[in-house]
C-alpha cells in the first residue's frame, strides 16, 4: 500500500508537469497552427535560466521563478513570434515542422554554449524537499506545489479560452485570420499573446521538472517530448482531454517504475512507454476526412533528363576526385556523406513528392545497419539485399497503422516509432522467438534468433563485391558514390514516372485522387516501403563505413538534422539528398577542421539554417539551381568546364601540386564557367528580345486579349481593342459629381 | 471619429454629402498579375450599390482593397471623405466598416455566442451585441451554444449578417451573399438588406448572379476583367447584362 501511494504521488507529480507543458503546446498549436517541437527546449532554457538565477546568483526562489515565468518566458515568446513564426503562414506541415525542429536543435546548441555541458549542475526542489506526512507516506512540498499549479493552470486556461474576448479571439484566429481582422481584432497581437503564454507555460514546466532530473540540455528538451503524448490525447485541441492524457501517462510512468520486474529486457521499457502510448493513442484517432485542396507556397518541378544525367556525372566525378586525392584519414569521414545522402534521399519521394512526413528514417537505417552486421558477415553482399528487404517490410508495417494519419500526427507517430526503437528495441539483448515448451512437448518451434546491438556495439564487416573486398577507404568512397548515384537516378526516375505523378497528385488532393479511383492505401504503402528500403540501404552502407555501430548513431535526435536538411535543401528535389549529405557530413567536419571552435556552434548554425527555411519554403536547391541555370543549358561551356576540371585533377594525380591548390583551381574554374555561361545567356537573350519586340511592334493585333495585363501590360491601344471586341465602344458615361458611380478606365 | 455619421458639411454654400466609400483609380495586383486596372466606384451615403460581373472580374479584390485586406497598388480609397489608403482591416472595422466575406463569414469551431463575442472590438458590449443579433434572427438564440460549423448554410449567413449589423456599421459590404444558398433563403436575406438600407446604412453588394440584387440596389456597376464597363440604374443594367457577361455564364434567378 505504501509503495503504491508513493508511486501514485510520483506519477501524479509527473502528470502535473506533463499537463502544464502539454497545455502550453496545445495553446500555441490551436491558436497559431504551429506545432512547436521546440516547446520542450523552451522549458529547458527556462530551467537553465532558473539554475543561473537561483543557484549561481543566489536570487530568492520566488524572484527567480517570477522572472523566469513573467519576463523571460513571455519575452522569448514575443521574439519567436516576431522573428520566426510570423513568416510561416501558407507553408506546408513539413516546413513548419522543420522550422520548429530547427529551433529545438538551435536551442540545445545555445544551452550547451552558454552552460558548459561538462559541468554538473543540481537544482534543489522548492523548500529543500520538505515533506508533509500523509497517512503512511509523505508528500513533498514540491510535489504538492506542482499538482496545485497544474490545477490552477487548467482552470485559468479554461476561463481564458471560453470567457475572455482575447481567448475567444485566439480560437477565432485559428478558423479564419482574415475574418478575425474584419471583426476588428489585431491578428498579430493575438498571436503574440498566445506565444507569450505558451512559452511561459513551457518555462513553468521546465522549472517544475528540473529538480527531479539531471540538468542536461538535450535530455530535458526531449524528456518533455513525452508531454506531447498527453497533448495528443486531447487531439491537440481539447484541454480537458489533454489533462486526462497527462494523468494516464504520469501514472503509467510512476507504476512502471515501481512495479516493472527488473531484467535486461524490461529495464528500458519505461523510457519508451510514453512513445508506445503516443503511438496507440494516434491509432485510436478517428478517421480523418480526405484532404481536398491544399494551398502551399512550395513548388517542385520535375528534373529534366539532361539535368539529372549531368548531376550524376558531376557527383561521380566529384566522388572519384575525393577518392583519389584525399588522405586515408579523411576519406572515411567524407565518404559518410554519401551514406547519409542516401538516407536523406529516401525522404525525397516520401516528404517531397507524397507530402508524408517521416521522422524515423534514421531508425530504418539503424535496422539496415543491424541486418548488415548480422547477415553481411565476412563481406557477404547479401547483407545489402536483406537490409533493403527487411527495412521495406518494416516500413510497410509502420506505415500500415500510420496510414490514416496526416501531417503533424504522422510526424509524431513516426517520431514515436523512432523513440520506441532507440529507447528500447535497440537496447535489447539477443533474444529468441520460440521455442515454447509445454511439459516435454514443443508447442511452438524455434522461429528466429533476434539480435540488435547486443547491448553495446556490433561490428559490420566491409562488403565483398564480385570477389573484390571493398576494404580500402578509396574503394569504399567509390562504392558509396556509385550507390548514391544509383539511388539518385531511381528517385529522379520515380519523379518522372507514373508512380511519381500519382504521389504528387495524392499530395495535392487526396479526395480528387480517390474519385479518380486511385488506390490511396497501396500508393502510400508502397512509397513508405520504398523509402524505408532506401534508408535501410543507406544504413547498411553507413554501417560498413563505421565498421562498428552503436544504437546512439541511429537515435531519434540524430535523425532530426537529416530531415531538416532535406527540407531545407528542397524536399521535392533529388539534389536535396546530396545537399543534406554534404552539409552534414562534409561542410560541418570541414569547418571544424578549419576553425577549431566551430564544433561548439555547430548545432546553433544547423538550427539557424533550418529556421531560415521559413523565408524560402521551397528550399535552397531551387535557388542554387537558378544560379546555375545558365550553365546547365550551355553545353559547350559545361564540356569545357568538365575538361578543365579533369585536367586539374590529373595534375593532382601526378603530384604536380597538393590538395589545396587543386580545390582552389576547381572553384575558380567553376565560378568562371558560371560567369561565362550567364554572359553568353544574356547576349543570346538580348538578340532574341530584339527579334521579338520587332515582331510584336509590327503586329499589335496578335496579342491574345485574355492575357493582357498578365503577360503584356495594358496600353491605350489594347484597351480600345478590348472595348471594340466586347462591343462597348458605343457606351459612354458622364461624370455627374462625386455622388455617382463613374466609369472605369484611364481618365 | 465621426466616420459613423454619414453627413459632413463642406463650405457654406450648400451641404454636400461625402460618399461613404469612394475608390479613385484603384489598381491592385497579386504578385505580378494585375487584377484591377483603375477602378472608380462611389457608394453614396445611404444607398445600395450593386457590383456585378462574371467570375474573375476582380469584384472580390475590389472589396478587399476597400476593406484594407489587400493593398492598392495605385489610386486612393476614401471612406466618408477620409483617405484611408494603408489602413489595416481591423482599424477600418473598428471605425464602422463591415465586410461579410464570400462563403460563410463565421468561425466554424466557435459557438454562435462566441462568434458574436468576437465582434466586440468595434466598441459594443457582449450583451448589446447578443441582444441585437437575437432580436433580428431569433433562430440564433436557439442555437447559441451550438458550434457555428454545424449550422445550416442560411443560418451561417444570418450569423455573418448579424455580426455586421449588430455593430451598427456605417458601411456594409456583402460579398456573394447568395453563394450556395437556396433561392428562398436568398430572397429573405435580400429582404433584410433592403430593411437595413432603409435604416440608412450604405451598402455595397457584390454578386455574380445578378437579378436578385438589382431589385434592392439603387444603382449598379458591371465589372469585366478588372474594369468597370457599365454603370447605371438597375433597369438599364439588367437590359445590358447578358451582353456584358459575354458568355461568362447564365444569369438566371
Amino acid at each position: 500500500m505504501e509503495t503504491f501511494l508513493v508511486y501514485t504521488f510520483i506519477g501524479l507529480t509527473t502528470a502535473a508537469i506533463y499537463a502544464v507543458i502539454a497545455s502550453g503546446l496545445v495553446l500555441t498549436y490551436t491558436t497559431t497552427g504551429v506545432f512547436n517541437f521546440a516547446h520542450g527546449a523552451i522549458g529547458m532554457l527556462a530551467a537553465f535560466a532558473y539554475w543561473q538565477m537561483h543557484e549561481a546568483w543566489h536570487w530568492p526562489t520566488l524572484v527567480a521563478v517570477l522572472v523566469d515565468l513573467l519576463v523571460l518566458g513571455p519575452l522569448l515568446g514575443l521574439f519567436l513570434e516576431r522573428v520566426i513564426m510570423r513568416g510561416l503562414g501558407g507553408t506546408s506541415e513539413a516546413t513548419k515542422l522543420v522550422v520548429s525542429i530547427s529551433l529545438l536543435v538551435a536551442m540545445i546548441g545555445l544551452a550547451n554554449v552558454l552552460w558548459n555541458p561538462d559541468v554538473g549542475r543540481t537544482v534543489y526542489p522548492f523548500f529543500n524537499g520538505r515533506k508533509i506526512r500523509l497517512g503512511p507516506t509523505a508528500l513533498s512540498y514540491h510535489q504538492l506545489i506542482t499538482i496545485i499549479v497544474a490545477i490552477l493552470v487548467a482552470l485559468g486556461l479554461r476561463l481564458l479560452l471560453t470567457r475572455s474576448r482575447l481567448g475567444v479571439t485566439m480560437r477565432a484566429v485559428v478558423d479564419d485570420p482574415a475574418l478575425t481582422q474584419l471583426n476588428g481584432a489585431h491578428p498579430t497581437r493575438v498571436a503574440q499573446f498566445s506565444w507569450a503564454i505558451g512559452c511561459s507555460l513551457a518555462a513553468l514546466g521546465g522549472v517544475l521538472v528540473v529538480s527531479s532530473t539531471v540538468l542536461n540540455a538535450s535530455g530535458l528538451a526531449l524528456l518533455i517530448v513525452n508531454a506531447y503524448a498527453a497533448a495528443i490525447f486531447g487531439r491537440l485541441r481539447s484541454l480537458p482531454l489533454t489533462f486526462v492524457g497527462a494523468i494516464i501517462l504520469g501514472l503509467a510512468d510512476g507504476y512502471l517504475r515501481g512495479y516493472l520486474p527488473q531484467n535486461d529486457y524490461l529495464t528500458a521499457l519505461p523510457l519508451a512507454a510514453p512513445a508506445i502510448l503516443l503511438f496507440i493513442v494516434l491509432l485510436a484517432m478517428p478517421n480523418r476526412r480526405l484532404r481536398t485542396h491544399v494551398r502551399t507556397r512550395e513548388y517542385f518541378p520535375a528534373p529534366t533528363v539532361r539535368g539529372a544525367v549531368l548531376f550524376c556525372i558531376v557527383v561521380l566525378l566529384g566522388g572519384l576526385m575525393m577518392a583519389t586525392t584525399m588522405s586515408t584519414i579523411d576519406l572515411p569521414t567524407y565518404s559518410q556523406l554519401f551514406a547519409i545522402g542516401i538516407i536523406a534521399l529516401s525522404l525525397v519521394p516520401l516528404v517531397g513528392f507524397a507530402g508524408q512526413i517521416s521522422l524515423c528514417q534514421l531508425s530504418f537505417a539503424g535496422i539496415g545497419a543491424v541486418c548488415m552486421a548480422h547477415v553481411g558477415i565476412n563481406g557477404n553482399p547479401l547483407g545489402f539485399v536483406v537490409a533493403i528487404l527487411v527495412c521495406g517490410v518494416v516500413g510497410a508495417l509502420v506505415a500500415l497503422p500510420a496510414l490514416r494519419l496526416q501531417g503533424i500526427y504522422l510526424a509524431l507517430a513516426t517520431a514515436a516509432f523512432a523513440v520506441f526503437l532507440d529507447q528500447w528495441v535497440f537496447h535489447l539483448p539477443d533474444f529468441d522467438v520460440g521455442p515454447i515448451h509445454l511439459g516435454s512437448t514443443t508447442v511452438v518451434p524455434h522461429i528466429m534468433h533476434f539480435s540488435t546491438f547486443s547491448l553495446g556495439s556490433v561490428n559490420v564487416s566491409t562488403v565483398k563485391l564480385f570477389g573484390y573486398n571493398v576494404i580500402t577507404p578509396t574503394a569504399q568512397m567509390v562504392l558509396a558514390t556509385v550507390l548514391f548515384v544509383i539511388c539518385f537516378a531511381i528517385v529522379c526516375f520515380i519523379r518522372r514516372s507514373r508512380f511519381g505523378r500519382r504521389l504528387l497528385a495524392m499530395r495535392d488532393s487526396e479526395a480528387a485522387c480517390a474519385t479518380f479511383g486511385l488506390d490511396l492505401l497501396g500508393t502510400r504503402l508502397s512509397v513508405f516501403a520504398m523509402s524505408a528500403a532506401m534508408a535501410g540501404l543507406g544504413g547498411a552502407l553507413y554501417g560498413t563505413q563505421l565498421t562498428a555501430v552503436t544504437p546512439d548513431r541511429f537515435n531519434f535526435v540524430a535523425g532530426l538534422p537529416i530531415f531538416m536538411m532535406v527540407v531545407v535543401g528542397g524536399a521535392g528535389f533529388a539534389s536535396a539528398g546530396l545537399f543534406a549529405g554534404v552539409s552534414l557530413n562534409a561542410l560541418l567536419p570541414f569547418m571544424t577542421t578549419v576553425f577549431n571552435s566551430f564544433g561548439k556552434y555547430q548545432l546553433i548554425l544547423t538550427g539557424g539554417v533550418g529556421i531560415g527555411l521559413g523565408r524560402e519554403p521551397s528550399g535552397a536547391a531551387p535557388q542554387i539551381a537558378t544560379g546555375f541555370i545558365a550553365l546547365r543549358e550551355d553545353l559547350p561551356v559545361i564540356v569545357s568546364m568538365l575538361c578543365l576540371m579533369v585536367v586539374t585533377w590529373a595534375g593532382r594525380l601526378i603530384n604536380l601540386y597538393p590538395n589545396w591548390p587543386m580545390l582552389i583551381a576547381l572553384f575558380v574554374i567553376f565560378v568562371g564557367a558560371v560567369a561565362i555561361a550567364s554572359r553568353r545567356r544574356l547576349v543570346a537573350r538580348g538578340i532574341a528580345r530584339a527579334a521579338v519586340t520587332g515582331a510584336a511592334a509590327a503586329d499589335v493585333e496578335e496579342v491574345p486579349l485574355e492575357w493582357v495585363g498578365v503577360t503584356v501590360p495594358w496600353t491605350p491601344e489594347l484597351l480600345a481593342k478590348t472595348e471594340q471586341v466586347l462591343g462597348l465602344g458605343s457606351v459612354t458615361y458622364e461624370a455627374v459629381g462625386a455622388a455617382t458611380i463613374r466609369r472605369g478606365g484611364a481618365s | 471619429m465621426t466616420t459613423t455619421g454619414p453627413a459632413r458639411t463642406t463650405g457654406a454654400v450648400a451641404p454636400v454629402v461625402a460618399p461613404m466609400l469612394e475608390l479613385r483609380g484603384v489598381r491592385a495586383a497579386y504578385d505580378s498579375i494585375d487584377v484591377l486596372h483603375g477602378i472608380d466606384l462611389v457608394v453614396p451615403a445611404g444607398q445600395v450599390i450593386a457590383l456585378l460581373g462574371p467570375n474573375g472580374a476582380g469584384k472580390t479584390t475590389t472589396l478587399k482593397v476597400a476593406s484594407g485586406l489587400h493593398p492598392a497598388a495605385a489610386g486612393d480609397v476614401f471612406i466618408a471623405g477620409r483617405r484611408v489608403n494603408g489602413a489595416r482591416a481591423d482599424e477600418l472595422a473598428c471605425r464602422g466598416l463591415c465586410l461579410v466575406p464570400e462563403g460563410r463569414g463565421v468561425f466554424p469551431n466557435l459557438t454562435v455566442r462566441e462568434n458574436l463575442w468576437v465582434m466586440t472590438y468595434a466598441g459594443r458590449s457582449r450583451s448589446e451585441i447578443e441582444e441585437a443579433a437575437y432580436a433580428r434572427f431569433p433562430v440564433l438564440a436557439e442555437r447559441r451554444h451550438q458550434h457555428a460549423g454545424t449550422l445550416s448554410g442560411g443560418e451561417q449567413q444570418m450569423l455573418a449578417m448579424a455580426r455586421g449589423l449588430a455593430t451598427d456599421p456605417a458601411l456594409l459590404i456583402l460579398d456573394e451573399l447568395s453563394m450556395g444558398l437556396a433561392p428562398l433563403v436568398v430572397e429573405q436575406l435580400y429582404g433584410l438588406v433592403a430593411d437595413v438600407a432603409a435604416e440608412g446604412v450604405s451598402i455595397l453588394v457584390v454578386e455574380q448572379f445578378a437579378r436578385v440584387v438589382l431589385g434592392v440596389a439603387s444603382r449598379a456597376a458591371v465589372m469585366v476583367a478588372g474594369h468597370i464597363v457599365h454603370e447605371g440604374l438597375p433597369a438599364e443594367i439588367e437590359a445590358t447584362l447578358s451582353e456584358s457577361y459575354l458568355g461568362a455564364g447564365e444569369t438566371e434567378h
